[in-house]
């Protein structure tokens, strides 16, 4: 079991509120995402589920059970942290068999546990090794598999990925993709990388200035993001946002239109541009083109898009994938 | 700056580095030259660095007229006692200003310290009075809790300066792990940073070894440890600078070999966290 509730859960640093009134049901099994811009509170949030920040007011529920009091090593609950936080004067051995030992685990089930930890993580030719010996990837694997030998009812990931390089980051996306999928244990995910938030997610929860903007299915907050903050933060490249036309209605302020869901012409559209900065990638293209008296909008095209820097372009969107923002920023259904 | 320039500096700060050396060291070595000398060549008026008739007389004087091995033993006792109690209250201190910080730290930190500044002859009175009391005088306990305080701010402040080094991470994913405060501090934080701790149980094992003031004045015969006993080569009858240096030469060796064998570990105690 793994289910985690917080209710009404609020926190203080001195005079400043980092995290407004919240709630959040976090389901057994599921796995959650906790993104948002940097100092938007969710690796607080993610710390007072953990226990290492006292909890201002409110209840954190952990199996139905009050935990808001609850010290860390009680909770049940393994935490992954964004800089390994390995044991530098450990081997990997013993590094996973810490809590293990804390929890006077027989010797004998330790060795199973670590070996059964070690195959899975790839591990079992670097047990004997220090932290310092190993490589980034590897170093996150063992604080991996020094959560997952504790059996807890939850994990929390906090940025586990931040230090790694780009294709380091990608694999071991995966990797801890399909150990959900094998384990089926809660995992609770902080990140300010909604691409991992995407690829990863059961739900995101979007946060911004210490609350939950919106809860949703990766797909959800992509289609029927409830606020501009959502639709801009979710989606990369990020959604393009106009000044509504002047014969939208009064109380449109803006639309927004991802850059995928723009069409180019040479003849004709809905706003006229010129080509600025172009970017390759091979299988699609970015192009920044320039609306006079709109801004700059990020277009996606093909990769062999033969539009080139000050060409004069049409762009236009289908009704149907164009959001419109009222003037508090929220969503106009 | 070229090649050439380069080389000159770096001849220029080597001269100066020998130079103030020396000039540190010279004491020292004229305190062991004299220490072979005879009484009259020690006090002439054309001394020489190394020609004269070398002679451990008094070496041997030294060690016929006073228990040296007591002294010796009581300065041991007394210098690694107090480290050792200093260390079992500085670590769990300077954990949790390290750790668990509040507001105040900083200030308690700075307030610690600045018990450094205070004269030692201010609180003259109080501790002979308490010791006197106690019956502390002239005890090697008494010595022992006298070091541990008088030195105990800069073993807070060294391991403070180490513990501050230490990811705050570790600890909590020993939390995490299960760890109680205890093993937390045992199995986590002190052998990350035993080198820190080796530090400063070194230099708090030297400040306890030199220490003259207090030994001084809370000794007498059964607790003195090297440093009085050097002391009472300075006698009524008039100063013998050839015992004398021979009894500060023995007790100053033992403590010079510890300082060489360990310097590498002292310097990087004592420079660690000034320089990333």
């Amino acid at each position: 079991m793994g289910s985690i509730t917080l209710k009404q859960v609020t926190k203080n640093f001195d005079e400043v509120n980092v995290i407004k009134p919240l709630d959040l049901e976090i389901k057994d099994g599921e796995f959650i995402v906790f993104v948002g811009p940097s100092g938007c509170g969710k690796s607080t949030l993610l710390r007072m589920i953990a226990g290492l920040e006292d909890t201002t007011s409110g209840n954190i529920e952990i199996d139905g059970i009050d935990a808001t009091k609850t010290p860390p090593a009680k909770r049940g609950l393994a935490m992954v942290f964004q800089s390994y936080a390995l044991y530098p004067h450990m081997t990997v051995r013993n590094n996973i068999a810490f809590p293990l030992k804390r929890a006077k685990v027989s010797p004998a089930e330790i060795e199973s546990k670590i070996a059964n930890a070690a195959k899975i993580l790839n591990l079992t030719d670097y047990l004997d090794r220090k932290p310092g010996q190993l490589s980034g990837g590897q170093r996150q694997r063992v604080a991996i598999g020094r959560a997952i030998v504790r059996q807890p009812s939850a994990f929390l990931f906090d940025e586990p990925l931040s230090n790694l390089d780009a294709s380091l980051r990608v694999n071991m996306r995966l990797e801890i993709s399909e150990l959900h999928k094998s384990l089926v244990t809660t995992m609770i995910y902080v990140t300010h990388d909604q691409v991992e938030a995407m690829t990863m997610a059961d739900r995101i929860a979007v946060f911004n200035a210490g609350i939950i903007e919106q809860v949703g299915t990766p797909l959800e907050l992509y289609k029927n993001p409830v606020n501009k903050f959502v639709a801009g933060f979710i989606g990369s490249p990020k959604m393009n946002f106009i000044d509504a036309p002047q014969n939208e209605d009064a109380n449109v302020s803006c639309i927004g239109i991802r850059p995928e869901h723009i069409t180019l012409s040479t003849e004709q559209g809905t706003w006229a541009g010129t080509v600025g900065v172009i970017e390759h990638l091979g299988s699609e293209s970015f192009l920044h083109i320039n609306i006079e008296g709109k801004g700059t909008v990020t277009v996606k095209a093909d990769g062999d898009c033969p539009l080139k820097y000050g060409d004069s372009i049409y762009l236009s969107a289908p009704a149907d994938k164009v959001l419109k923002f009222d003037n508090n920023g929220l969503t106009i259904r | 700056m070229t090649i050439k320039d380069s080389r000159r500096s770096k001849l220029i700060y080597t001269i100066a580095a020998w130079t103030i050396s020396g000039m540190i060291f010279f004491p020292i070595l004229w305190t062991l030259i004299t220490s072979f000398k005879t009484e009259a060549e020690a006090i002439s008026a054309s001394p020489s660095l190394y020609a004269f008739d070398w002679t451990l007389e008094n070496y041997r004087d030294v060690l016929s007229r006073s228990p040296y091995f007591n002294h010796f033993w009581n300065s041991v006792v007394i210098s690694l006692g107090s480290s050792l109690l200093g260390l079992l209250i500085a670590v769990p201190a300077a954990w949790s200003m390290a750790f668990v910080q509040t507001k105040k730290t900083k200030h308690l930190l700075m307030w610690m310290l600045s018990t450094k500044m205070l004269p030692p002859v201010g609180v003259l009175i109080p501790i002979y009075l308490l010791f006197r009391d106690f019956a502390l005088l002239d005890t090697k306990l008494g010595l022992v809790i006298v070091m541990t305080l008088i030195n105990l701010p800069i073993m807070v402040w060294m391991l403070y300066t180490y513990f501050r080094e230490i990811p705050n991470e570790i600890l909590e994913a020993s939390r995490m792990d299960g760890a109680t405060i205890g093993e937390e501090i045992f199995h986590v934080l002190l052998p990350i940073a035993l080198p820190g701790i080796a530090s400063t149980l070194l230099l708090n094992v030297i400040l306890s070894w030199n220490e003259a003031f207090w030994t001084l004045i809370l000794t007498a015969a059964n607790a003195a440890p090297l440093t009085a006993f050097i002391a009472s080569y300075s006698s009524p009858e008039g100063l013998f600078y050839a015992k004398l240096s021979a009894a500060s030469a023995m007790a100053i060796v033992p403590i010079l070999i510890l300082g060489w064998f360990s310097q590498k570990q002292l310097v990087r105690g004592l420079s660690f966290g000034a320089v990333k």
